[in-house]
């Protein structure tokens, strides 16, 4: 349980509840989504920093080196990050439409226009 | 340096500046990953990570306006959770296998066998590109068919009358 | 005035060199990183930059809508193809080894027309995706 062995993992959760907050405490659409977009990223952290072997290199296979690094999480995580801009894109294209529909991408001003519409109903 | 960049992405309000910074945490992350070997990887988060999200951004800012709103309450309670959470998460990650452990399982359940056997079966040196394309082409399949929905969903969402910027039918 | 100069004519000399790059990374993915998927983006990108620096319309005029549309849906095409192909020659559903008597050929075969089709459809999406929000214009409704 060394510091420099566990290091990658702490900063790991950093970054993941980094973005968690900022997903849950901001109301503005657009920044929640950048929020998502950091709380993705550190979960490639996640997944890429353990397969790293020191003194080895990228697994590209040739004659000249012995020892790789583990290429099975980057094929996870290549999908994974074009799934994440995927999502990205929609969302977006979500939040353009709500900003069209209701004026406002703020939560708590769309959240008022609704009980407004609900209490005139 | 990325933690720092988080926090100020947390606490700038000017979303302009907010898309920038996050390009650059984009591109650091870039560099953390080939640091760590995975230059596959790098490659696809800097040019989607730093280029296409970055676009996109910027292209939904213009749309929807540049400042974010004061935020009306303390954020008492997401403070909390995030403190229990990380409080929860670090005592999680003591079980876990020290960095760059050759011995760990991660390291020698199935990949010896790609390592060793996939240039030989598919005449491919890369190895991320074999397992992507060959040992694990059906979940590259279903990573095309959700690009592909991605597509298809953000036509249906944003397709307008012929009229530029039109109104649509309020629901 | 000046800086628009500028940006064209840097454009004019960068858009084939990132085009080419692309194709570079898409047929190097088998022995260096790359693969379909960075060479989509790339490409995508390319024309973006030619997008933002020319106008939305001449971007349009130089990849037009319905090319666009039919890159989305041929890349899956491409892909369900050489699955269904491997299945008409007599293995399983994506399965390489048989599309070409010697197997390590057929896996050859089976990647280059795999990744052919994610650089389509990734470009293709990529490409469309922009051309929405960009050709979307402010619909009213006050700053806040």
């Amino acid at each position: 349980m060394t510091f420099a062995g566990h290091y990658t993992y702490w900063m790991t959760v950093v970054l993941m509840v980094g973005g968690l907050y900022i997903v849950i405490a901001r109301g503005n659409l657009v920044k929640k989504l950048i929020g998502l977009a950091i709380f993705q990223t550190s979960v490639y952290l996640l997944y890429i920093a353990p397969g790293k072997l020191i003194g080895g290199t990228a697994p590209i296979v040739s004659e000249a080196f012995k020892v790789y690094s583990n290429p099975l999480p980057h094929v996870l995580i290549l999908t994974a990050i074009v799934v994440g801009v995927a999502t990205l894109a929609l969302g977006l294209a979500i939040a353009v439409r709500i900003r069209e529909a209701y004026g406002s991408i703020e939560e708590d001003q769309i959240l008022a226009v609704d009980r407004a519409e609900e209490d005139r109903a | 340096m990325m933690a720092a960049l988080t926090i100020a992405i947390v606490v700038q309000r000017n979303l302009f500046s907010v898309v920038v910074l996050s390009g650059v945490y984009s591109f650091l992350m870039a560099t953390v990953l080939v640091a760590l070997d995975a230059v596959d990887v790098a490659m696809t988060e800097a040019s989607v990570g730093a280029g296409i999200s970055t676009v996109l951004l910027l292209g939904a800012l213009y749309l929807c306006g540049g400042e974010e709103a004061k935020p009306l309450r303390r954020p008492f309670l997401p403070l909390a959770v995030a403190i229990v959470i990380v409080a929860a998460l670090v005592y999680g990650t003591f079980g876990l296998p020290a960095f760059s452990d050759a011995a760990a399982p991660f390291h020698t359940h199935v990949v010896p066998r790609y390592l060793i056997d996939g240039p030989k079966e598919t005449g491919v040196p890369n190895v991320v590109t074999a397992v992507l394309a060959s040992y694990r082409g059906f979940d590259t399949l279903g990573e095309v068919v959700v690009v592909f929905t991605a597509g298809i969903g953000v036509i249906a969402l944003l397709r307008t009358p012929r009229r530029k910027g039109g109104k649509e039918k309020r629901k | 005035m000046r800086s628009e100069v500028v940006l064209r004519v840097v454009g004019k000399l960068l858009i084939p060199f990132m085009l080419l790059f692309a194709l570079y990374v898409q047929f190097h993915g088998d022995f260096g990183p790359g693969g379909g998927f960075q060479a989509g983006v790339i490409t995508a990108a390319a024309v973006i930059f030619y997008g933002l620096i020319f106008g939305l319309p001449a971007a349009r005029h130089l990849v037009p809508d319905w090319v666009v549309e039919t890159m989305v849906a041929l890349g899956v095409a491409i892909y369900l193809g050489v699955g269904f192909a491997g299945l008409a020659l007599g293995g399983n559903f994506l399965d390489y080894f048989v599309l070409d008597p010697n197997p390590v050929e057929g896996q050859h075969r089976g990647i280059f027309w795999v990744e052919i089709g994610v650089l389509v459809t990734v470009t293709g999406v990529m490409l469309k995706i922009f051309y929405m929000f960009a050709g979307r214009g402010r619909s009213g409704g006050s700053d806040q």
